[in-house]
């Protein structure tokens, strides 16, 4: 097995690591810590934090890529890797990705969504629909064994996920009974009837649903193509899980990209207002002139030729798509800082009239020291606020820019190309519906999550509703 | 009809639920006579203003709730009124003005539709019926030129025309009840001087009552009939004004008479009330004012005082008054501890800080290549000097252009014009390093001490900031020592030092802010107005501070201020600032007993002053100060002058010696064209 490191993991990691280091530093800062406690008393930002979470931890396990090793022939000295790259979370999800069917066909189907002209034994041409080579393929009946194995193994993957969500909540109720020194018992009971602090039984409820699902996922999908598959017979369950990671890396990377731009420049131009502040200002009011879908689609193709004309820069497919993903979060990162280099500009404007700058200024502090250590620390709620606002639309950005057909490369996973083959699908007759409703759903209940996030966490910094409180 | 037009009786309110749930008034009662001003006099946080919005019901929602009491109008139980019976009351029978003017109008509405809004909600008056009675309201509180106003916006009037206006949508409902939340705590003593005679003129000719709420005892004393004095969520004295003013019988109330500054007391220390109001999160079981009170014995600590009626119209919350108890005789009052002023030697003290011809100007500009329009003269040209270890107060209403002095001094500002002289070093001249190792000599405080620390920091690193910067202290260690030496010579613990400004109270940041200044060893401080934001308690404690710093440590201070009894009491030598300009300077007792120029004798006149009994006569200014950018022609004063002459418009006039040490510039003194100086 050999490990790989593909650009954008190595940046999906770096930003792991900084939250990590921000999560430690927030601990030990009171003022940091008291909105982040405030953030997690609310039931719905609890609930929102355990989506967010499932769909991060199945991201990051997609980020940790290797190659298989290929088993060694007669006489071969060195070894040799397969020429896709895969992932963890290929290796978990298992045969998901090689059941792969001739063409359409429904969820939960038995057989292929189109009639096909087969030989029967007797000779005769028959149109029928044939059965598929791995949906349902264990049952010798389907009709009338089918819904009675799928209830079966829902209710198996219910019991699963009953149990393994019992055995987290002793094991919660164990830690806080010692962190309260109440004793399990009595945390249990505090638990159940919704009377601490932190919603836990919220957040036990909405990741036994996770679980549940995790469940059924790991109890049908062995057997059946729970989203049905696509044209070319792969299964849309699959591909929608492995569009998580697509959508997670552009709502996320792009905002690094963003970042350094927008507070720095913002910064700049606040504090020191006259001539820096004009090109700044000359800066991004051009930029935002510009139609960022026609900035964007001139970049991407520009990229794309010359990718296309240096194939010997990329050893694997997958290197040259995530190569092109990383480009897409670095030109929307380009396009889309405008808006909050604003926002910081004017507040920096209103924080450097502020006396505790002035005071610094009299005590002859560096320009510098002053921009890191009065300006930044407060304009960082309103950073924070700000990408977890622009995450959401960042993930949506990516379906509409692929839809265009300027997003990521066509051979990777993602919603907005799930949606845009979704165009000719619904055009047919009968219409193939569920590749659509697939992508739409997992999509929706991550932006749903992130915007009830967002909202919770300006709620907890916007220091004018805390004042009321 | 009876006297009795408001009677409030236990009232109670409650914010939050739970633990932290906070009781800003609990058990109120008192009444107000028809035509009468009743006061309520007490520090910020007090309850004050949630008793005026308890008694409209208009407190914070969700979590404002009154728990008990009844608040009576004519007789009607105000609290049993459905919430459209309420309505009719709000504006119609009670009106109230709030503290900001700036913000209690709507910008994007003319004046007079303000005014109509109200006309048509309580007296159902509309058309050209309502233009007409709003134009007579704008008549009625002294607005000039009603019909051109009506249709302006409030962006266009000056902060005293606002509040103006502000009484008149007020008086658009004919109220009974007038409810003044500090009226004119936001605006200059001029222009408070004319606020404060048009409510007592209109209250004459409607015969409305006023509830006036305020911490200032000058007001209180030139407005009320009678007082409550409220501390804690509770009244703990109620008198007639003559009696309050004559024998308060409170400890609390007679401590706050003491902390007043005023000249008399220069030769001693201010009377402090030691502590600040306690949170009123807590459910009390003793006096509320016990820990901060001298006279508190044994039974303070255990019982809380009942109301005890001394007579008829006083009654006072405090066990001393309670004739069965017979608490134990305290030496009176602490002796007012006598101060070794720093008196100014025979010899001439060494001037520390020299300014001449001192000029700051903003340009305009306009346009799209920023063409230069013209100059907004915020300082037009002053000389000052200050002697080292002396202070010198700068005095002037708001948008005289004082501050912009302060940091012009400090180089904070670009100085436009002039020099700056400290210990003979011309410091408009320096640049980069040389200035920036010279800063250590001079410090600021500022007025605000909410903004005036970072948030996101704590107590050591703010103070240690300057230290690091001017590299003063070896190591992080001997830093730190330092800093906790710094709190405690300001009157802190040095265990404050991890802790979070957000966590003291205002008096106690400004004294971090005042450790942070000190923690370079200036020798100048610029005190930017620094107790104006401070209730009177907590102003003598940081007054007798700065008191007691100058006479260790030989510190030079340039006071700013607007308000003229802290200057009495603290400066040696006073200048008075009139739009960018000083029109008056001299020692301390020359300008403030025989003020020379008309300006200063006004605003002397204006300051509302307890005690002072009738014989008072109130200069007018009429109003207000004019545009730095667009200043009068000759003398800037002379608009608003009663003995303006045909030269003032025509020439600045020169510097006269009215001794050798008090200086003014007015015709009126100048020897040379020989006026004959007015009565």
């Amino acid at each position: 097995m050999m490990w790989v490191l593909l650009w954008t993991d190595a940046l999906v990691f770096a930003l792991v690591a900084v939250i990590v280091t921000f999560v430690l530093y927030a601990r030990k800062h009171e003022h940091m810590r008291a909105p982040w406690r405030e953030v997690v008393r609310g039931r719905i930002a609890v609930a929102a934090l355990v989506v967010l979470m499932t769909y991060t931890v199945t991201g990051l396990l997609d980020s940790v890529h290797f190659r298989k090793a290929l088993p060694m022939q007669d006489g071969q000295q060195e070894v040799q890797y397969a020429g896709d790259v895969v992932s963890l979370l290929d290796g978990l999800l298992g045969d998901l990705a090689t059941q792969v069917e001739k063409t359409y066909s429904a969820p939960f189907a038995t057989t292929l969504y189109t009639r096909e002209t087969v030989i029967a034994e007797d000779g005769t041409q028959q149109r029928i629909f044939p059965r598929l080579k791995y949906g349902g393929a264990h049952l010798a009946d389907p009709v009338s064994e089918r819904v009675g194995d799928i209830a079966l193994r829902s209710l198996r993957a219910l019991g699963e996920a009953l149990l393994i969500i019992l055995l987290l909540y002793a094991l919660l109720s164990a830690w806080l009974g010692r962190r309260w020194n109440t004793g399990s018992a009595a945390a249990a009971l505090r638990m159940l009837r919704g009377e601490t602090d932190v919603p836990w039984r919220t957040a036990l409820v909405t990741l036994f649903v996770f679980v549940f699902l995790a469940a059924l996922i790991v109890n049908l999908a062995s057997v059946w193509h729970v989203f049905g598959t696509d044209k070319v017979g792969k299964d849309v369950l699959y591909q929608t899980i492995k569009s998580i990671r697509t959508g997670l890396v552009i709502g996320t990377l792009t905002t690094l990209v963003m970042l350094p731009f927008a507070v720095f420049l913002g910064m700049m131009a606040g504090y020191f207002r006259g001539w820096v502040d004009d090109v700044i200002q000359y800066l991004y009011t051009t930029l935002n002139s510009i139609p960022g879908v026609l900035l964007i689609a001139a970049s991407v193709l520009m990229m794309q030729v010359y990718m296309d004309t240096h194939p010997e820069l990329f050893e694997t497919m997958e290197e040259r798509a995530d190569l092109r993903l990383l480009f897409l979060c670095l030109i929307l990162g380009i396009t889309s800082w405008t808006g909050l280099c604003r926002l910081l500009r004017g507040e920096t404007l209103k924080l450097r009239e502020l006396e505790y700058v002035q005071a610094a200024d009299a005590f002859g502090v560096a320009k510098a020291t002053i921009l890191m250590r009065h300006l930044l620390p407060n304009l960082m709620h309103l950073v924070l606020i700000a990408v977890v606002i622009d995450f959401s639309g960042l993930v949506l950005a990516e379906a509409v820019l692929s839809y265009v057909g300027v997003g990521v490369d066509a051979t990777t996973m993602s919603w907005g190309n799930m949606i845009n083959r979704a165009r000719l699908e619904m055009a047919r007759e009968p219409m193939v519906w569920w590749s659509l409703l697939a992508a739409f759903s997992f999509m929706f209940m991550l932006v749903l999550a992130a915007n009830l996030f967002a909202d919770a966490v300006r709620d907890a910094f916007d220091p004018r509703l805390r004042a009321q409180r | 009809m009876t006297q009795t037009l408001l009677q409030v009786d236990n009232l109670s309110v409650r914010i939050g639920n739970g633990d932290s749930a906070i009781r800003p008034v609990d058990g109120v009662s008192f009444e107000i006579r028809r035509g009468e001003t009743f006061a309520l006099l007490g520090e910020s946080g007090c309850g004050k203003s949630m008793t005026a919005l308890a008694l409209l019901r208009l407190l914070p929602q969700p979590a404002g709730e009154i728990v008990s009491g009844s608040v009576r109008l004519d007789g009607e139980e105000l609290l049993a009124l459905t919430e459209s019976g309420m309505r009719a009351v709000r504006g119609g029978r009670i009106a109230m003005i709030f503290q900001e003017p700036m913000t209690s109008l709507n910008p994007v509405m003319t004046v007079g539709a303000q005014i109509a809004e109200s006309l048509e909600q309580h007296k159902n008056l509309r058309g050209e019926a309502a233009r007409q009675r709003v134009l007579e309201l704008l008549d009625d509180v002294g607005i000039p030129d009603a019909a051109r106003r009506f249709g302006e916006y409030p962006h266009q009037l000056s902060g005293g025309m606002k509040q103006r206006v502000m009484i008149a949508i007020a008086l658009a409902g004919d109220p009974d009840l007038l409810i003044a939340d500090e009226p004119t705590t936001a605006l200059d003593v001029t222009i408070q001087a004319q606020v404060l005679d048009l409510m007592r003129k209109l209250q004459r000719e409607h015969g409305m009552a006023v509830l006036l709420i305020t911490h200032d005892l000058g007001v209180v004393s030139e407005m009320a009939d009678r007082i409550a004095v409220m501390y804690a969520g509770q009244l703990v004295e109620q008198a007639p004004r003559d009696v309050f003013f004559g024998k308060a019988r409170h400890p609390y109330s007679k401590k706050l008479f003491a902390a007043l500054p005023d000249s008399s007391k220069r030769e001693q220390r201010l009377t402090v009330i030691p502590g600040t109001v306690p949170p009123l999160n807590q459910v009390f079981y003793a006096c509320r004012f016990a820990e901060r009170c001298e006279r508190a014995w044994e039974l303070c600590n255990r019982q809380q005082p009942d109301w005890f009626a001394v007579d008829a119209e006083q009654g006072v919350r405090c066990h001393l008054a309670d004739p069965t108890l017979s608490p134990p005789t305290s030496s009176d009052e602490q002796d007012a501890v006598a101060v070794a002023r720093s008196q100014p030697s025979t010899a001439p003290p060494q001037t520390l800080l020299e300014v001449n011809g001192l000029k700051i100007h903003f340009p305009i500009q306009r346009g799209l290549f920023k063409r230069v329009v013209g100059q907004v003269r915020a300082v037009d040209g002053i000389d000052l000097a200050i002697p080292s270890g002396q202070t010198l107060a700068l005095v002037g209403e708001s948008g005289c252009g004082k501050t912009t002095v302060g940091k012009g001094i400090l180089q904070l500002l670009n100085v436009t014009a002039g020099s700056v002289c400290f210990e003979s070093v011309e410091l408009t001249q320096l640049k980069g390093e040389a200035l920036r190792s010279r800063r250590s000599d001079f410090q600021i405080i500022f007025q605000d001490p909410y903004s005036s620390m970072n948030p996101r920091m704590s107590v050591g690193d703010i103070i240690e900031e300057g230290m690091i910067a001017q590299r003063i202290g070896a190591g992080k260690a001997e830093r730190r020592q330092r800093v906790a030496k710094l709190l405690e010579q300001v009157g802190l613990r040095p265990e404050h030092i991890h802790r979070y400004p957000h966590e003291f109270s205002g008096g106690q940041r400004q004294r971090i802010c005042i450790a942070r200044a000190l923690a370079v060893n200036p020798k100048l401080i610029v005190c930017d107005e620094p107790t104006s934001a401070l209730d009177v308690s907590v102003q003598a404690q940081i007054l007798n501070l700065l008191q007691d710093l100058q006479n260790e440590l030989g510190l030079s201070f340039l006071f700013i201020t607007h308000d003229l009894s802290v200057v009495a009491y603290l400066a040696d030598r006073i200048a008075v600032m009139y739009l960018g300009r000083i029109v008056e300077e001299g020692n301390v007792e020359d300008v403030l007993e025989n003020p020379r120029h008309p300006y200063t004798e006004a605003l002397l006149s204006a300051v509302p002053r307890v005690n002072d009994g009738d014989g008072r006569k109130i200069i007018r200014l009429e109003g207000d100060l004019p545009s730095p950018s667009n200043p009068p022609t000759g003398c800037h004063f002379h608009p608003r002058c009663r003995h303006a002459q045909a030269q003032c418009s025509a020439e600045y006039p020169p510097v006269s010696e009215v001794s050798g040490t008090h200086q003014v510039r007015c015709y009126l003194w100048d020897r040379q064209t020989g006026s004959v100086p007015p009565e």
